[in-house]
């Protein structure tokens, strides 16, 4: 075979992939979209579930998907952040720094349901939390914090080191330069990671059901940190494999299609403002 | 010492790890001079100048000896306030290095760091600083927008303006106009000729002809060595050393 004829072979294998890939992503949006988006009603995203009989909501759920988030990302943010930016710019090549760097290595590939344990024996038993909000938003904040502590140090590391110089130079402090000059420079990148976190959060379901629990509170909507709190994605699975409402299968779509939309949208959304920014930073031209 | 210089640099030695990079360097400098750096690539220079505000104290395994004194005050002091030093002993890079910010946050980042908060104030030291850089009806209608947007012979006399702006009095330039095309850098030239009037500057470059126009005294540096210091003219027309002499017809370097 000529060198021509393989690259002509390649092409078309590269094409196909392509193709494939397409073909994939629209069959799986065409199924879930079309057989979740007649379920979606105002009632259904509002309401309260129903126990035994049908025509129940996933309001609760998709409240508490978001409450889990903001309060995970609450207490992930700024730990992640604080470590990526020592990580950046602080730490010289030493154990400490070393330790650091494995921690969130090891921490990145542990399988998110020895997370769900490890959350369950710590904050549901260890500190009597039971099933709650908060014993999930902390989970989630851990199985998030290497990616939030990976992002931060290389959205930093990426900063040109001139703006750093050019700060101290300056007559200011590490700290001045870090809050006045790194961050703002690094944030596009770092937004962007934590939209990839939230996404993923948001669909997170595995440690969920250990720590966040299967039910809802009996008010809605309910802030109490402390209160048992299943989200949209662990509901999900709850109505296909064990509930005893007889349009299980039904909000089991209309789920899955609103999940889908949902972190859609929550991506699009959060895009923008990076976007904004990242132009103001550049010139916006 | 009787006589008091704006920076007196006595048995500086430099060491980056095992690399001796800066033997025994003797130099004075007066205010309200412009003193050339010369001498071929990786002779110190850069490493020279930056140690004049201790920006050689970011890199790792940098040790210093000797000592340096601006205004009489040894700069590697343990009571030294580098933030301070810094303030007063501003630095020009070789690449113009503005931060991905508007005009006039760029000129502001130094006062507002050091606490200046009102606007009126900043206004004016925006307006006077650029206006000292000749910058000013250049970019006057044109604050907001992101400094990234200036071309490079502006990017640099607003990176000269943004230090002006925190009232140093001794200017640092390390190669200041090796990015920039010739009517940038004879801007940038005739600027330091009316800075001189308020400011002390020291210029490294490696223009025979830049320092030769722009500098009031030249210091020949040759692999770490402090070759010799004289009077510009005295360096270009008759200096002292063998050594000197080569670089600057062009026999090496
Ligand atoms: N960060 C550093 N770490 C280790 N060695 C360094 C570092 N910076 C410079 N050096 C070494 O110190 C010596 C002097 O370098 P310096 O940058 O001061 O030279 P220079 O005269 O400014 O050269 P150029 O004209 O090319 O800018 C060189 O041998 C260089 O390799
Ligand atoms: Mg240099």
């Amino acid at each position: 075979m000529t060198s021509k004829q393989i690259d002509r072979i390649a092409t078309a294998v590269l094409w196909l992939a392509g193709i494939l890939i397409i073909a994939l992503l629209g069959w799986f949006l065409i199924r879930i979209l079309g057989d979740g988006l007649p379920q979606l009603s105002w009632k259904f995203i509002t309401s309260k579930p129903q126990e035994i009989s049908a025509g129940g909501g996933v309001g609760p759920q998709l409240f508490n998907s978001f409450y889990i988030l903001f309060l995970s990302l609450l207490l992930s943010l700024p730990i992640g952040m604080g470590a990526g930016i020592y990580l950046a710019v602080y730490a010289k090549k030493n154990g400490f720094t070393d330790l650091i760097r494995i921690s969130v290595e090891a921490l990145s590939s542990v399988p998110s349901i020895v997370f769900g344990l490890f959350g369950y024996l710590l904050f549901a038993n260890l500190f009597g939390w039971k099933f709650s909000i908060l014993g999930g938003a902390c989970t989630l904040a851990l199985l998030n914090l290497p990616v939030l502590v990976r992002v931060t140090e290389e959205g930093i590391r990426a900063v040109p080191a001139s703006y750093w110089e050019a700060s101290l130079a300056l007559g200011s402090t590490k700290w001045q330069a870090i809050r006045k000059v790194l961050v703002p420079a690094a944030l596009p990148t770092i937004i962007t990671g934590i939209t990839l976190t939230s996404g993923r959060a948001l669909g997170e379901s595995a440690i969920l059901i250990y720590t966040a629990g299967l039910s809802v509170s009996r008010m809605f909507p309910d802030f109490n940190p402390m209160k048992i709190g299943e989200t949209l994605s662990v509901h999900l699975w709850y109505v296909q494999s064990e509930a005893l409402v007889p349009d299980a299968k039904q909000i089991a779509q209309g789920s899955a299609a609103l999940l889908l939309i949902v972190v859609l949208v929550f991506n699009l959304l959060i895009g923008i403002p990076s976007r904004i920014l990242q132009k103001r930073l550049t010139g916006g031209k | 010492m009787t006589e008091r210089h704006k920076i007196n640099v006595s048995k500086l030695n430099l060491f980056y790890g095992d690399n001796h990079a800066l033997h025994d360097i003797e130099m004075t400098i007066e205010s309200n001079t412009i003193a050339a750096l010369i001498g071929p690539s990786g002779c110190g220079k850069s490493t020279f100048l930056r140690t004049l505000n201790r920006m050689n104290d970011l890199i790792d395994g940098v040790r210093i000896t000797g000592s340096v004194a601006v205004d009489g005050q040894n700069v590697y002091g343990p009571e030294t306030d580098i933030v301070s030093l810094r303030k007063r002993v501003g630095m020009v890079f070789q690449r113009p290095n503005p931060f991905p910010m508007s005009i006039y946050d760029n000129i502001a980042y130094g006062p507002r760091i050091h606490g200046t908060k009102k606007k009126a104030v900043l206004d004016e030291i925006v307006e006077r600083s650029l206006r000292q850089a000749a910058l000013w009806d250049e970019v006057k209608d044109r604050l907001n927008k992101s400094a990234l947007g200036l071309s490079g012979g502006q990017q640099q006399r607003l990176c000269i303006a943004r230090l002006l702006a925190v009232e140093p009095d001794v200017l640092l330039m390390d190669e200041p106009t090796s990015a920039l095309d010739p009517i940038s850098t004879l801007k940038v030239e005739e600027l330091t000729q009316t800075l001189k009037e308020r400011y002390t500057i020291i210029i490294v470059t490696h223009n025979m002809q830049q320092a030769a126009r722009i500098s009031d005294v030249t210091s020949f540096f040759l692999n770490g060595y402090l070759v010799e210091t004289d009077k510009t003219d005295k360096i270009f027309t008759n200096p002292n050393d063998q050594r000197t002499e080569d670089y600057i017809t062009g026999r090496f370097g």
